[in-house]
């Protein structure tokens, strides 16, 4: 039968033995993987100037991006995709709460140059190779 | 209670239950916003509510595990705290800056980091206070008699805690960067160390209420935290598949994800084997039966429901809809709110000499809770699965799907209601113990 000891050496074996491969493989997606898929090279001052508003506005929590947010308010990942620059745009500098089909955004009466920083960040983000992420409907008619 | 300064428990388990609910509070604005009514829109706009919802549950889950700690130590070590002033001002501190931080939240102060939303600056507050913690908890242990496995793996869990929130203080320019660790510190908290403190405050409450042999309990102990970190540091992969990481993320994630419910079956095993094994004496079965609870919510929500999206080819299609919030929160309540309420009802009645777990309330309190949570789950997990049709495989617009799910949010709304009714028994419940004493002191020979 299993003993404290034999107990405590699992424990301490496999999580030293499990975190150390944890930890390369982290090394190499944080040096290689993240920027290939991502195009870090593309990340321009307007790109990181979107992603601070889109985090001081705290974005993430009604909407998704990557998937990952609140369920409020539609994902962005393909935004731009989807709806076009220039829906964005007016989306964003709108004084008035935006509320397609009932459902209240928070005015953020954007600058113009806000506006170019998040929609550069957009486009950015829509570019990011996801594995295939945001699927294709399959049961569209 | 055995040592004088065990009582300090007290201050952090009423923080937790006051946050706690404020916490439902803020759920109820977002259940009714996504059933249509958000009149509170200009005052308390959504992403305010769940940034207080989800960091309220993080400080009373922390606030309530520092009590757990405060109290469960001193008895480990056999001795008293090396000092209840510092305790007490840490708990301050820690009451301060969580207030501080809500507070923040309704005038655009916060970063927009699911989890993790307190700003930087609060952030260096945070790590000052979790030391002061960490070091009235680590000089006491080391200055104790006894170094017991329950207090060492308790111990262990709580300065892996503070270590891992390192990480989501660093910068990235890059969206993916930044959602990568951010993982390291939300799901190696949830799926990985913050299961030490609850395996340590479980262990501690199974070697107390069925008097089975400590040896064999801690033995178990580890097999059960070795199998988690087993699985788990390895299934934090699944958060990876779909944010700009590599593709062996979806092979990694997938496979050590489905080993995670193991250690959850594991804990809810060894808690039953424990109590058929034990005496069935021990007085104050309510926190018995928040004990058992927790060891199966935790493997229903955190185990089974988590496998249920985390296998990749599903989780392509229900990845970032409220499948997850059904999860969350069955997980959240089985595995960590639940361990809370059980040291609290194990603890109270000692701290205050008040023997009131044999109140009705008290059972009120465990039935209501737990039926309304479930109800909850099952309204999200409708909700989600409806989603995922008609905005993922049928294409949908966002807006025109989520119309089509409110009647599911009132039945999350319902089952909410059932669920505070029985979170306010529990409330009232531990306010009428009233304060610990030193009366309530017992012969320490």
């Amino acid at each position: 039968m299993l003993s404290k000891n034999q107990a405590r050496l699992f424990f301490l074996g496999g999580t030293v033995v499990f975190f150390l491969i944890f930890l390369a493989l982290s090394v190499n997606t944080v040096s290689s993987g993240i920027p290939k898929k991502t195009h870090s090279e593309n990340i321009t001052e307007a790109v990181v100037g979107g992603k601070v508003l889109f985090d001081e506005n705290n974005c993430m929590g009604c909407h998704t991006i990557f998937g990952e947010g609140a369920y409020y308010a539609p994902e962005l990942t393909k935004v731009i995709d989807r709806r076009g620059e220039a829906f964005v745009k007016g989306v964003l500098s709108s004084k008035q709460s935006w509320a397609l089909h009932g459902r209240k955004m928070v005015a953020y009466d954007f600058s113009e140059k806000e506006v170019n920083d998040l929609v550069a960040f957009f486009k950015w983000v829509n570019e990011v190779d996801l594995n295939g992420f945001p699927p294709e409907p399959d049961l569209k008619k | 209670m055995k040592y004088k300064s065990q009582k300090v428990a007290y201050m952090f388990f009423a923080l937790s239950m006051v946050l706690l609910l404020l916490q439902i509070v803020y759920g109820f604005i977002m259940a009714f916003a996504h059933a249509g009514y958000d009149g509170l829109h200009e005052i308390i706009a959504f992403n305010t509510a769940t940034a207080t919802h989800k960091n309220l549950l993080v400080v009373w889950l922390l606030s309530g595990f520092m009590g757990a700690a405060y109290y469960i130590i001193p008895e480990e070590a056999q001795r008293e705290l090396v000092s209840v002033k510092l305790a007490l001002i840490q708990f301050w501190s820690l009451a301060i800056v969580g207030v501080v931080a809500v507070a923040g939240f309704h005038v655009g102060w916060w970063e927009g980091r699911k989890f993790l939303e307190i700003p930087r600056a609060l952030d260096y507050l945070v790590v000052v206070n979790v030391l002061l913690f960490l070091g009235i908890i680590l000089v006491t242990l080391f200055k104790g008699k006894e170094k017991t496995t329950t207090a060492m793996v308790l111990a262990m869990g709580l300065f892996f805690a503070a270590l891992l929130y390192l990480p989501g203080m660093i910068w990235f320019d890059n969206q993916s960067m930044d959602s990568f660790f951010r993982w390291w510190v939300v799901h190696l908290w949830v799926e990985g160390v913050w299961e030490l403190i609850m395996g340590g405050i479980l262990a501690f409450l199974l070697i107390k209420l069925t008097g089975v042999d400590r040896e064999l309990i801690e033995k178990w102990l580890y097999v059960i935290v070795g199998l988690t970190f087993l699985s788990g540091i390895l299934g934090t992969g699944h958060h990876y598949y779909y944010i700009g990481a590599p593709k062996y993320w979806l092979m990694i994630g997938g496979i050590f994800s489905a080993l995670e419910p193991l250690a959850f079956l594991g804990m809810a095993l060894f808690a039953f084997a424990m109590y058929r094994k034990g005496e069935k004496n021990h007085p104050n079965k309510i926190a018995l039966y928040w004990t058992l609870g927790t060891a199966i919510m935790s493997f229903a929500g955190a185990g089974l429901l988590g496998i249920a999206h985390t296998i990749p080819q599903v989780n392509m299609w229900t990845h970032g809809t409220l499948i997850t919030a059904m999860h969350g929160h069955l997980a959240f309540w089985g595995a960590y709110a639940m361990i809370v309420f059980s040291i609290i009802s194990y603890s109270m009645p000692l701290m205050t000499g008040r023997k009131l777990y044999d109140k009705p309330g008290a059972h009120y309190a465990f039935w209501l809770s737990n039926i309304g949570m479930i109800g909850m789950t099952t309204a999200f997990a409708a909700a989600g699965v409806a989603q995922v049709y008609l905005e993922r495989k049928v294409g949908l617009d966002f807006m025109v799907s989520q119309n089509a799910l409110h009647v599911h949010f009132w039945v999350l709304i319902g089952a909410a209601t059932l669920f505070t009714i029985g979170i306010l028994y529990y409330v009232v419940n531990f306010f009428k113990h009233g304060m610990p004493t030193d009366e309530a002191l017992i012969d320490n020979k």
